[in-house]
């Protein structure tokens, strides 16, 4: 591919980052909602009840926090073990 | 669905393909991602919910179960989506 056919139209390019973006989320919403559906929901029934609601909305803050937090975690192991981890990753 | 791919090879052999074209068929292609995504793991969990031993039909308690489950997954799906949309919203406006 020559330099000319490379070149990304900005329009494009924009169109592009929202699309992965708004992507993304639904992506993770597809993923929590299997795992906060296996968490919260016992028979489906006629409607969605209170009980139930709050705790899909407590399974979402708690899965967004386990995965900051787990994120820090392993941030900070890094730091700590950076002697280590040298002999590790060569 | 193969309409994209017959457009696009039609529209790179004439070298050119108008952006606006572009942008609607993937917009399509997303929408036809999502719908298969939520329809592939609707009847997972639903499958799993309703159906305790697979018999010879889909009785009609099965059928009412799936029904309900298929609500109830949605509920689930758009309550989600505002949760974690609200917690975008929290995060960004500490930041």
């Amino acid at each position: 591919m020559d330099s000319e056919g490379v070149r990304t139209d900005p329009q494009l390019q924009q169109f592009i980052e929202t699309e992965s973006q708004k992507q993304r989320f639904q992506q993770l919403v597809h993923q929590m909602t299997e795992v906060c559906w296996e968490k919260c929901m016992d028979k489906p029934g006629p409607k969605l009840d209170s009980r139930t609601e709050v705790c899909f909305i407590n399974c979402v803050e708690r899965f967004i926090d386990t995965s900051q937090f787990i994120l820090n975690r392993l941030e900070q192991t890094q730091k700590t073990r950076d002697s280590f981890s040298e002999t590790i990753t060569d | 669905m193969d309409s994209f791919g017959s457009d696009f090879s039609s529209g790179s052999g004439t070298g050119k393909m108008d952006t606006g074209a572009i942008m609607e068929q993937v917009k399509v292609q997303i929408a036809v991602a999502n719908a298969q995504e939520l329809l592939q793991r609707m009847t997972d969990k639903c499958f799993k919910k309703c159906i305790g031993k697979p018999g010879s039909t889909l009785d009609n308690s099965e059928q009412k179960c799936i029904a309900m489950c298929m609500d109830r997954y949605m509920d689930a799906w758009n309550t989600i989506s505002r949760a974690y949309n609200s917690r975008l919203q929290r995060e960004r406006a500490r930041m």
